[in-house]
């Protein structure tokens, strides 16, 4: 009863700790290009996320993708596939994948790995050893890309 | 698996893309000239068919102003050019045209730059300051300041509608062999290289901007962004720092040997010396 009691206790220690730090980009879990567990724990706000999808200074997705959801952008890019139907493309895990480090998924393409934070060649000094987005925004623009179903 | 699903994903049909592809037809005619804009591809660009022109991918309105040398922007700094030609300056007492009487003579240079003279590679920058600090006993001017892009300009517009013609055999091979590593190393936080937007997408929206081959012909080039001419080497820095790299240095080795590299991908098109871009 007592051993019990303090399994639940470290456990439940275990899991606030894991809700308190997000994933460190260099062990996160990549499962032939998916990401089955939550960076964060916390789920993801898609209102921010369709923010950090459009923002220049944040993920900048429309640079390269479609996205008909948002036709009050005026600039859209179209270097990537159109962002219409992704959620019934791709589920959480692969969507995450994609997001955090797409190299993952799609060899040798060209868009950035948006949770990485080494490996890279000459990075500017404020970038260096810095991930494009924060974990959470990672989860944020995943709950986003979500709502984009057909 | 996972590919069937991105091919589905790229094949989706368009329902907002704003496509600007490059016009097929369209002609850069300056001066009853027709430039060459469109030219095969030399063997050594091994993925690509066809090399174009930067003029190509710009709006109609930007093209325009190529069109005529009296609408050209660049054309107020190419006259500053000219009155600095007969300028005496440095301890030699000596003016450009002191040595080189008339500037015409030029003709023909700027297509082979740069090139390798005695083991270097020297681009039109060297040579300018070569004069002024060997012959003029003059300060050399910045890479990329107004009294030198204004005086590559002067120089480079004397060969305009001459096909770009490098050399890059001989002593001239390991600059050039590096040039394109460097042209194919992803860098930066956002671990692109310069094929990644300008061979393998080119004439595709990049956000607002229309993704031409990224080529050197027209420079340096006006740009309407900050009103005034540009150098090569500076458009290489800014396209490192979009890609959030840390830029190699201005007339540095790795921009002299990218500079060759990138002038031998654009074997055949004319000089457009001075080109106007956004
Ligand atoms: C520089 C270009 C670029 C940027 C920026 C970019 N992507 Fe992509 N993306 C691509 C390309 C290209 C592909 C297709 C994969 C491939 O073959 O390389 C892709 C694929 C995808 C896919 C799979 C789409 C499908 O239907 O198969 C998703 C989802 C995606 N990107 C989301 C994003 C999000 C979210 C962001 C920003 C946080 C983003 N992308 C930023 C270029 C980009
Ligand atoms: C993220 C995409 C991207 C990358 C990577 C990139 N560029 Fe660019 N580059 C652009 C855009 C956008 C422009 C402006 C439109 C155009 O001409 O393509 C441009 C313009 C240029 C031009 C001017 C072309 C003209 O006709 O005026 C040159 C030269 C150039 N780039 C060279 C380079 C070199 C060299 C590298 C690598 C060090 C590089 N670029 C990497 C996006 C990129």
């Amino acid at each position: 009863m007592k051993l019990f009691s303090i399994t639940a206790v470290v456990a439940g220690l275990l899991a606030s700790a894991a809700f308190a730090e997000p994933v460190a980009p260099s062990v996160v879990k990549y499962e032939d290009g998916v990401v089955m567990a939550s960076l964060t724990g916390v789920a993801g706000d898609p209102v921010n996320g369709r923010d950090v999808f459009k923002n220049r200074k944040q993920g900048n997705c429309l640079a390269c993708h479609v996205n008909a959801e948002m036709p009050e952008e005026s600039f859209h890019g179209e270097v990537g596939p159109e962002m219409a139907g992704v959620a019934d493309r791709w589920s959480v895990g692969e969507l995450r994948g994609i997001v955090s480090n797409s190299k993952m998924m799609f060899e040798g393409t060209i868009m950035p790995a948006f949770y990485r934070d080494t490996g890279f060649d000459r990075p500017l000094e404020k970038f260096s050893g810095k991930t494009i987005l924060t974990a959470q925004q990672v989860e944020d623009v995943v709950a986003y890309l979500r709502t984009l179903a057909e | 698996m996972m590919m069937t699903k991105t091919l589905l994903g790229a094949a989706c049909l368009s329902v907002f893309a704003l496509t600007v592809h490059a016009e097929e037809g369209a002609k850069l005619i300056i001066d009853g000239e027709e430039l060459t804009i469109r030219a095969n591809a030399p063997a050594h660009a091994e993925n690509i068919d066809e090399v174009s022109s930067g003029w190509i991918y710009r709006s109609k309105e930007t093209q325009a102003l190529q069109l005529d040398d009296f609408d050209n922007p660049a054309f107020v700094f190419v006259d500053q050019a000219i009155d600095e030609w007969d300028k005496v300056d440095g301890s030699e007492g000596k003016a450009c045209s002191s040595c080189h009487e008339n500037v015409e003579d030029f003709a023909g240079l700027r297509p082979t730059l740069p090139r390798v003279d005695d083991g270097k590679l020297v681009s039109m920058e060297n040579l300018v300051n070569e004069c002024r600090t060997e012959r003029m006993g003059a300060e050399p001017w910045k890479w990329s300041k107004g009294k030198m892009t204004s005086m590559t300009a002067l120089i480079g517009v004397q060969s305009r509608g001459m096909p770009v013609n490098v050399a890059i055999d001989g002593d001239a091979a390991p600059f050039w062999d590096k040039g394109k590593e460097l042209y194919y190393t992803r860098v930066g936080q956002l671990d692109m290289a310069c094929s990644n937007c300008h061979e393998d997408n080119y004439d595709t929206m990049i956000r607002a901007d229309h993704l031409s081959q990224g080529q050197i012909n027209g420079f340096p080039t006006y740009r309407l962004k900050n009103a005034k001419l540009n150098s090569s080497h500076a458009r290489f820095k800014g396209c490192m720092s979009n890609i959030r790299a840390e830029p190699y240095k201005e007339g540095g080795p790795e921009f002299q040997a990218l500079e060759l590299y990138l002038a031998s991908r654009g074997q055949g098109l004319s000089v457009e010396t001075p080109s106007v871009r956004n």
